[in-house]
C-alpha cells in the first residue's frame, strides 16, 4: 500500500500502546512519513509532558496549534481548554469563565467520568469535520487508559441521555466506529509483557470500543545477526576468524566481540519468538521498526524511523 | 552492605515511581523479594491494570486482599532469613472504593444508596484519579492493619505518575469546594440556602450535560452527607503516611533521554512536595562490552569489510555490532552522568538490560543479585 493511500484510509489515526513502547516516536515517524507522501498533518497530544516537541527541537506544546516542522502542526488538547473552547463556540462564553473560576469544572470532571475524554475526543471530532489537516494523528494515553479513553463516549451516551454532551458523545462514537474516518495503530515492543498487553488492548478496543484497528507497529526490533554468526559466539571462533584473515585480535577484544554478538543474537531470538506469538494471537499486519543504538530520539532518528515505517506500509 | 539493601531494611513503606515502561513493577517486585529474604513480612501492591506484576508473581486476577507467595519462589537457594514472608496484591480499585464507602457510611442504607448511584458506579470503576487515590487508600489500610513489616507499592502507569501524591489533597479540595458543600446540604436547607452562584452553576451544568445527569450528581453528592469528616480524616492520614520518615521513595528510570527528563521532572515535583528521593534506580542499562571507541571499531569493520573472504566478513560484522553496542553504552553513560545530584537522590543503583525478558522469578532473582550484591555501593554504571 502506498503511504499516501494509507494516509487517506482514515483521516484520524489514534496511536496507542503501553508506556515506554515509543508511541510518541511512532507518532512523529508517521507524521514525517505522511508529509513526505504529500499529506498535511496535525498531531494531537492528550497527556501530560510530551517528548514530541523535543524530537523536532521545538518548545513545549500548548492548546493552540504550533508548527512542528514543514507540513506538521501540533497541539496539546487539555479537557479544560477543550470545554472552554466548546462553550465559547456554542454561545456560552460568559458561562465558560464562571465554570472555570468557581472550581465547578473540577467538580463536574470528577463527578462525570469520561467527561474529560469526551471533551478531548469531541475536539478531535470537530477538527476532523473542519478538515484541519489531511491526517490527524492522536498520540493516545498509555494502554489501560487508552481503552477507557476510547470507551468513554459509549458510556456517556448511556449516562447522559440529553443535551450537548450526549450529542457530542454520539458524534464521537460515530467517528470512532467508522473505519473510513478513524483507525487505531497499536505500538508495542517485541517483549513478553508488552506483547501480552497489546493483545489484550487490541481485543478490548475492537470488541468493546468498536474502533477499527490498523497495522500493529513493533518497535525496536533487532536485525538478525549476519549469516554464519547466528550460532555459537565462542571467543575461540572469533580468534579463529582473526587468524584466518591474518588480523591480530587480543583475547580481551575477542571476548567483547563474542559477547556483544551473543547478546544481540539472544535478544533477536527472543524478540522473534514474541513477534511470532503476536502474529499467532492477533491477526493484524505488522510493521517492524529497527532498534536504534541510541538513547536519544531526535530529528535524525525520526527520519530513519519514518523511512522504515513507510517501507513497512508499502509492504502491507 | 549495599545502600539499596539498607533501603529495604530501614523502611516500612517503599513507593516506586517513574514514567511508564521503565520497569517500576519489576523493581517493586525485586525490592519486595529482598524484603522477604531479609526476614521481613513483606507485601507488594501493584495498581497496574495491565497486570504486569501478575505476570511476574503468578497472580491471576485483581484482589482486595494480599495473597501469599510460596517460599520456594522467593527463597530459591534457601538462604533467606526464616521469618520472611512475601505476599502480593493487585489493586481492585472498585472494591477498595466500595469498602471505603461502607466503612465510612453512617448507616448501611446510606452505603447502599451510594453504591447503587449510577454516577458512583462510574466514578468508582473509572481509571483516572480514582485509581491513584484508591492505591493510597489501600496502602493506608494495609499499613494501618499492621500485618506487614514492609509494603512496597508500584504507582499507576500514567504519564501523570505523580498524581498519587496529589490524590488525597484532590479529594480534600473537592470536599472544600463551595458548590460541592452546597450540594451536600439536605434537600430543604439546600433549596433555601443555595446561593445564586449555585443555582447558576446547576443551570449551567444542566445546559451542558442535561438535567437528568444533574439529578444523579446531586443525589450522589447528597448521599455523602455525614461522611465528609471520615473522608477528610482519611485523606489527612494518607498524606501523613506519605510524609512519614519510614516511608521511602524509589525513583525508577531508564537511561533513555525521555525517561531521564521525566525522572528529573518527577524529582522536582517530589521536592516541591517536601519528599526526598531515597534511591534512584537506573534500569535497563545496556552492558558495556569493553571500552574501545565506537569510531575505532567501525574503522576496523570498514577495513575488514573491503575483503572478500568469509572470515574477514564475519569479523567485520562482529566489529560493526560491537561498535553499535559500545555506542549506545557510551551515550547511556553520558546521560546518567551526574543524574544522582540532579535528582537529589540519597543513593543510586544500576540494573543492566538483561539479554532476556523479565517476567519470572528467575529473572527477578538475577536482578536482585545485582542490586543487592554485598560489594555494591559502587555508583558506577561501568559495574553493570
Amino acid at each position: 500500500m502506498e503511504v499516501a493511500q494509507f494516509c487517506s484510509t482514515s483521516h484520524v489515526v489514534i496511536v496507542a500502546g503501553k508506556g515506554g513502547v515509543g508511541k510518541t516516536t511512532v507518532t512523529a515517524a508517521l507524521a514525517v512519513a505522511a508529509v513526505r507522501a504529500g499529506s498535511s498533518v496535525l498531531v494531537v497530544e492528550v497527556e501530560g509532558k510530551s517528548g514530541l516537541p523535543t524530537m523536532f527541537d521545538r518548545p513545549s506544546l500548548s492548546y493552540d496549534e504550533a508548527d512542528l516542522d514543514p507540513g506538521i502542526r501540533a497541539r496539546f488538547l487539555t479537557p479544560d481548554a477543550a470545554l472552554v473552547d466548546y462553550l465559547e463556540t456554542h454561545g456560552m462564553k460568559r458561562i465558560s469563565k464562571r465554570l472555570v473560576s468557581s472550581g465547578a469544572l473540577e467538580v463536574v470532571a470528577n463527578a462525570v467520568p469520561g467527561m474529560k475524554d469526551i471533551l478531548v475526543l469531541g475536539k478531535v471530532k470537530s477538527l476532523d469535520e473542519s478538515r484541519a489537516a489531511d491526517l490527524i494523528i492522536v498520540d493516545a494515553p498509555a494502554a489501560g487508559h487508552a481503552v477507557s479513553f476510547l470507551l468513554s463516549p459509549r458510556g456517556l451516551v448511556d449516562a447522559v441521555r440529553v443535551g450537548p454532551i450526549n450529542k457530542q458523545a454520539s458524534d464521537v462514537v460515530a467517528l470512532l466506529s467508522d473505519p473510513a474516518r478513524c483507525q487505531v495503530v497499536l505500538v508495542t515492543l517485541p517483549e513478553e509483557t508488552p506483547v501480552s498487553e497489546l493483545i489484550e488492548t487490541a481485543y478490548a478496543i475492537e470488541d468493546r470500543a468498536g474502533v477499527a484497528l490498523g497495522p500493529v507497529v513493533v518497535n525496536q526490533c533487532f536485525a538478525p545477526p549476519p549469516p554464519g554468526l547466528n550460532g555459537s559466539q565462542a571467543v575461540a571462533k572469533v580468534l579463529a576468524d582473526a587468524e584466518a584473515c591474518g588480523r591480530f585480535v587480543s583475547e580481551r577484544e575477542a571476548n567483547d566481540l563474542a559477547h556483544a554478538m551473543a547478546f544481540r543474537a539472544e535478544r533477536q531470538r527472543l524478540q522473534h519468538e514474541q513477534i511470532v506469538r503476536l502474529a499467532d494471537r492477533l491477526p493484524l499486519p505488522q510493521i517492524r521498526l529497527p532498534f536504534l543504538f541510541t538513547p536519544d530520539i531526535g530529528r535524525p532518528q525520526v527520519d530513519t524511523l519514518a523511512s522504515a515505517l513507510a517501507h513497512g506500509i508499502e509492504a502491507l | 552492605v549495599s545502600s539499596i539493601t539498607s533501603l529495604v531494611a530501614d523502611h516500612q513503606v517503599l513507593i516506586c515511581c517513574g514514567s511508564g515502561g521503565v520497569g517500576k513493577t519489576t523493581i517493586a517486585a525485586v525490592l519486595a523479594l529482598e524484603g522477604a529474604r531479609q526476614g521481613r513480612n513483606t507485601c507488594v501492591i501493584t495498581i497496574d491494570p495491565a497486570k504486569r506484576l501478575a505476570d511476574a508473581l503468578g497472580l491471576e486476577s485483581l484482589s482486595d486482599t494480599p495473597s501469599s507467595i510460596e517460599r520456594d519462589h522467593w527463597d530459591y537457594d534457601g538462604t533467606a532469613k526464616p521469618d520472611g514472608a512475601l505476599a502480593a496484591l493487585m489493586l481492585d480499585t472498585k472494591s477498595t472504593f466500595d469498602r471505603l464507602v461502607t466503612g465510612n457510611a453512617v448507616t448501611p442504607e446510606q452505603a447502599q444508596r451510594i453504591l447503587d448511584n449510577r454516577f458512583y458506579r462510574n466514578v468508582s470503576g473509572a481509571l483516572g484519579g480514582t485509581q491513584e487515590y484508591m492505591a493510597m487508600e489501600k496502602l493506608h489500610e494495609l499499613h494501618h492493619a499492621g500485618d506487614f513489616d514492609l509494603i512496597v507499592i508500584d504507582t499507576p502507569p500514567t504519564r501523570h505518575a505523580l498524581d498519587f501524591l496529589d490524590a488525597p489533597r484532590r479529594l480534600l479540595r473537592l470536599l472544600d469546594n463551595r458548590i460541592f458543600r452546597m450540594l451536600m446540604m439536605p434537600t430543604r436547607a439546600y433549596l433555601k440556602v443555595a446561593s445564586v452562584a449555585v443555582q447558576t452553576f446547576l443551570r449551567t451544568v444542566a445546559r451542558v450535560v442535561g438535567s437528568e445527569a444533574i439529578d444523579d450528581v446531586v443525589a450522589f453528592f447528597r448521599a455523602f452527607e455525614g461522611m465528609e469528616a471520615g473522608f477528610r480524616d482519611r485523606a489527612i492520614a494518607v498524606e501523613a503516611l506519605l510524609a512519614a520518615p519510614d516511608t521511602g521513595f524509589v525513583l525508577v528510570t531508564s537511561p533513555r533521554r525521555d525517561a531521564m527528563e521525566e525522572a528529573e521532572f518527577f524529582a522536582g515535583k517530589l521536592d516541591t512536595n517536601g519528599q526526598t528521593i531515597d534511591a534512584l534506580i537506573v534500569n535497563r542499562v545496556h552492558p558495556k562490552f569493553g571500552d574501545e571507541s565506537p569510531a575505532g571499531l567501525r574503522a576496523t569493520a570498514a577495513a575488514l569489510g573491503q575483503r572478500s573472504d568469509e572470515a574477514a566478513r564475519r569479523l567485520a560484522a562482529r566489529y560493526e555490532n560491537l561498535a553499535d553496542f559500545r555506542e549506545i553504552a557510551e551515550l547511556e553513560r553520558a546521560h546518567v552522568e551526574g543524574i544522582q545530584a540532579r535528582v537529589g537522590a540519597k543513593t543510586i543503583a544500576y540494573v543492566p538490560y538483561l539479554s532476556r525478558d523479565v517476567y519470572d522469578f528467575a529473572a527477578l532473582h538475577e536482578i536482585g543479585s545485582i542490586l543487592f550484591a554485598p560489594a555494591d555501593g559502587s555508583p558506577d554504571p561501568a559495574a553493570v
